[in-house]
């Protein structure tokens, strides 16, 4: 890596004296190496645990390849899978985004035709790091665009290769859709510069067929639909309205607008949602002008009549608003979806949507998330943007109005960091090369022995003495050795620590594969936790194939992938009612709960529990989710409020409130805890609790399964009674209790509150 | 718009124009296309300028197009205006009878504007006077990427018509 970038830093200096043809091979070795660094930084997973898929989404998207390729791909479109959301099923074909699962189907059969045996599952963990390289590429080509310096172009494929924020979401087996959109994204941003600056009919096609895929994968295209349009329009208001603009703009929302429409996820909504509306509004708009601009050219003299000209586009532009506002109000058109709304309004998911503010890359940005993830690139991106004001071609319109646009999305929610990095990259390289190319081929008053580069470089020195007054003035102070040499070695370095600090952060923070939890032994050595494959592979082992398990939905996707079971719920939440509903059956009293859990036919429960090792993530820590989405439903039978100590603390040990104690997610993550504890020393390391000398009784589930490390519990439902009593007095009468009578009274009762 | 004002005088009548040719279809054509065609009726009524102007205004366009319109681009126009139509009829049709068949309307409709703008952008790119605004595209390239958009069109419309 290190060789990468400051190799790209050295193409500056060698570039000045070589042919041209000698000056392609090396950028084209350079970027080889760029995208070998790339794919290499991401490998850190694979090499220190294995060939796994990571995380949770994955594992769909795994599971789904794999139906891809063994069933085909029009069994694949139609595929309606009944072993997710029982009883419900998921039409999975239409409600997925289907562009990463074929990309690696294609890429699958394209390598079993070269004889090339590949298992599918290594095509999917090695997929994300393969993109990198091509999106490394692609903001080489974006960045060329901005500026006349390749340099600038090298420097950015170089920093998109390594940069945390892309790399937090593309190491290997991390297989994601945004393993392939960002480089989608930013070719069709290249794409959609090219087609602007040329007017061509072609390029913009291709943008649109590249937008197509791009909504064939990620949920993010939306992005797209909305900065494109935001670009035209404010190219329109600066007064740069041209046919080149109504040509590109118009070819690529036509085709592209109909090449989404294709995606049955997509379908009617580009003429029905708000989202997409500012694009039909814009390409309407574009008509207009285009119209005003051939009348206007017909009739040069009259100044009154180009006013009335621009009253007139006003007042149609506002018309179309208002038409927009009834169509929406009147219910033609969807109101923006709740992840929309939660990007304007922080509050907002937390308020009404609380499954949209539960899952943690929903949350806003920390502020230390911006460095951590960019590193330098964050101080030089104001410079970049900065330099693109000081140009402000409509390319340059187009960074900044990207960049104002993805700082703001990328402060609202961490995971929209993804869309701020690639202008980062470009930005940061526009200044990083500006800044280098200054002081490396910075003519001296007196003329130097300095070949320079195509003329590039004088209109690049010439445009820094326009903008730093401080190399307009003819002091020698800043020409000399001395101070090229200072800023330049400063530079290098400070590109290097950006490599170091890349490297770390991408083996520290982002290569766990979160399946597989590592920890170190007291001699330094690693300790593998195996918790999750240990419990998924008794699943798959000891249950029958169509034993339905009821886990939080966190874990649907793996359970599907790796257990091969059908669940309730899973990370696809498309069924707010249904999440909820097992919600409630986790956060109620057992007698609330088992109806529940029979109604659903549920065999098996399966809770993640942190408390023996102190694994934070776990499911009593995620419980208040559980127990706010279930309010959401059913705000009489559930309330967070019962759940705090009088005093509002979020309790687990004695002091923890009746509610809390007595609900069914309580006591599965508690169950027996204590036999492995001398009497009362029983103790959560995760909440650094120490736990009732009594732990909780279980009267309608069988403990199943307990793994290695108590990560994963799993339950097994009783069947009714043979004797037809009720579960609560069967299992008092096989522990042998006494009290028949009081638990008699007992158990009628619970059945009549529920 | 600032560039355009120095070769005003020669430009030749940009796509909007076909919509006026047409009056027929004036204040019924969809909003996409036809935004252009309402407006000299809206515009009429809402500015300030009185109805003479406003007629001497069309005049003067109508006849800059009559006589410094080539053939070809006639040719062009005509095959707009017939677009405008087709898909004011769809329109129609959708608003009328219903949208049951909404994939098949959309296809039909988003055909008939992709087409529209296609040809516009032909046109602009074909135009003598804008030629300074596409240095890149010579009015056979321009053909060759009106043929193959075309295509690429109309494969999505079939595609999704059901």
């Amino acid at each position: 890596m290190t060789a990468a970038t400051s190799s790209s830093s050295l193409d500056l200096l060698a570039s000045g004296g070589r042919g041209k043809s000698s000056r392609t091979l090396l950028r084209v070795v350079i970027l080889l190496f760029i995208a070998g660094a790339a794919i290499s930084s991401r490998l850190f997973s694979v090499i220190r645990f294995e060939s796994i898929i990571h995380e949770f989404d994955p594992w769909f998207n795994f599971r789904a390849t794999k139906y891809l390729v063994s069933h085909g791909f029009y069994n694949f479109w139609d595929w309606f899978d009944d072993r997710t959301w029982h009883p419900l099923g998921r039409v999975t074909g239409g409600t997925l985004y289907p562009g990463l699962m074929v990309t690696s189907g294609v890429i699958y059969h394209a390598l079993r035709a070269l004889t090339i045996p590949v298992d599918i599952r290594n095509i999917c963990v090695l997929l994300a790091p393969a993109f990198s390289g091509l999106t490394a590429f692609a903001a080489y080509l974006l960045t060329n665009e901005m500026t006349t310096n390749s340099s600038a172009g090298l420097l950015a494929a170089a920093f998109m290769g390594i940069a945390p924020g892309y790399i937090s979401r593309s190491v290997a087996g991390s297989y994601d859709n945004e393993a392939i959109s960002i480089f989608l994204l930013v070719l069709t941003f290249y794409l959609w510069i090219k087609a602007l600056k040329l007017g061509s009919m072609l390029w913009g096609a291709v943008c649109a067929l590249f937008y197509g895929y791009m909504v064939a994968s990620w949920g993010g295209y939306a992005f797209i639909t909305c900065l494109l349009p935001l670009h035209a329009f404010v190219l329109v208001v600066m007064g740069r309205y041209s046919t080149r603009l109504y040509v590109s703009y118009c070819s690529w929302y036509a085709l592209g607008t109909l090449a989404s429409m294709q995606i049955p996820f997509v379908g009617f909504l580009p003429v029905k949602t708000s989202e997409h509306m500012p694009a039909l509004g814009i390409f309407g708009f574009l008509q207009l002008m285009a119209l005003l601009d051939y009348v206007r050219s017909a009739l040069p003299s009259s100044r009154h009549f180009q006013t009335f000209l621009w009253a007139a586009a006003g007042g149609i532009f506002s018309v179309g608003l208002l038409g927009l506002v009834i169509a929406t109000s009147a219910g033609f058109i969807a109101p923006w979806g709740g992840r929309f709304y939660s990007l304007w309004d922080t509050g907002y998911a937390k308020i009404h949507i609380p499954i949209i503010a539960s899952v943690s890359e929903h949350q806003p940005t920390a502020w230390p998330a911006f460095f951590f993830d960019l590193n330098m690139l964050i101080w030089l991106f104001p410079a970049g943007v900065y330099l693109c004001f000081q140009e402000l071609a409509d390319e340059h319109v187009f960074v900044v109005v990207y960049a104002v646009l993805g700082s703001y999305f990328a402060g609202v929610m961490v995971r929209l960091m993804l869309t701020l990095t690639p202008v980062v990259c470009v930005s940061a390289a526009i200044a990083a090369s500006q800044l280098l190319n200054n002081y490396l081929n910075l003519k001296s008053p007196k003329p130097e022995d300095h070949t320079v580069v195509e003329g590039v470089d004088v209109t690049a020195t010439k445009k820094a003495k326009g903008g730093l007054k401080s190399t307009s003035k003819p002091v020698v102070g800043i020409y000399s050795l001395l101070s090229k040499g200072i800023v330049v070695a400063s530079m290098t370095i400070y590109l290097l620590l950006f490599v170091l600090h890349c490297t770390w952060v991408t083996s520290n923070a982002y290569s766990s594969p979160s399946v597989v939890l590592a920890s170190r032994m007291p001699d330094g050595s690693q300790h593998i936790i195996d918790d999750y494959r240990e419990a998924y592979q008794w699943l798959r082992q000891n249950t029958k194939p169509d034993a339905k398990i009821m886990s939080w939905w966190d874990y649907g996707y793996q359970i599907g992938g790796m257990a091969d079971r059908p669940t309730l719920v899973d990370n696809n939440t498309w069924n707010n009612t249904h999440i909820a509903t097992v919600g409630k059956a986790m956060s109620s009293r057992e007698e609330v709960s088992y109806p529940i859990m029979r109604q659903h036919e549920v065999d098996y429960v399966l809770i993640v529990f942190g408390g023996l090792l102190g694994y934070s993530g776990d499911d009593i820590n995620k419980f208040l989710w559980m127990v706010r989405i279930a309010e959401g439903i059913w705000p009489d039978e559930i309330r967070e409020r019962d759940y705090f100590t009088p005093r509002g603390e979020y309790r687990v040990d004695g002091e923890a409130s009746e509610t809390m104690k007595n609900s069914l997610m309580y006591k599965m993550s508690y169950y027996n805890y204590n036999a492995l504890f001398p009497p009362g020393q029983a103790q959560d390391r995760v909440r650094g609790a120490r736990l009732p000398e009594v732990g909780p009784t279980l009267n309608t589930l069988d403990e199943a399964f307990t793994s290695e490390n108590w990560i994963i519990r799993i339950y097994k439902v009783k069947d009714l009674d043979n004797f037809d009593r009720d579960h609560a007095a069967a299992a008092a009468f096989d522990r042998g209790h006494k009290k028949k009578k009081g638990l008699k009274k007992r158990g009628p009762r619970v059945l009549r509150t529920e | 718009m600032a560039p355009k004002r120095a070769n005003a005088r020669d430009i030749t009548p940009s796509s909007a124009a076909t919509t006026q040719a047409g009056p027929t279809t004036a204040g019924t054509v969809p909003a996409a296309t036809g935004s252009s065609s309402t407006k000299p009726h809206k515009t009429s009524t809402a500015s300030l300028a009185t109805k003479d102007g406003w007629e001497q205004v069309v005049g003067t366009v109508w006849n800059h197009y009559l006589e410094d319109t080539p053939q070809r681009t006639k040719l062009i126009d005509a095959f707009m205006a017939f677009l405008v139509v087709v898909g004011a009829l769809q329109f129609l049709y959708c608003v009328l009878a219903g949208n049951y068949p909404f994939n098949a309307f959309l296809a039909g409709f988003g055909s008939t504007v992709g087409q529209f703008v296609l040809t516009a952008s032909l046109r602009m790119q074909t135009t003598a006077a804008n030629k300074s605004d596409f240095p890149a595209v010579s009015p056979e390239r321009a053909f060759a990427d009106y043929i193959v958009c075309s295509l690429i069109l109309h494969f999505f419309c079939v595609n999704f018509i059901n």
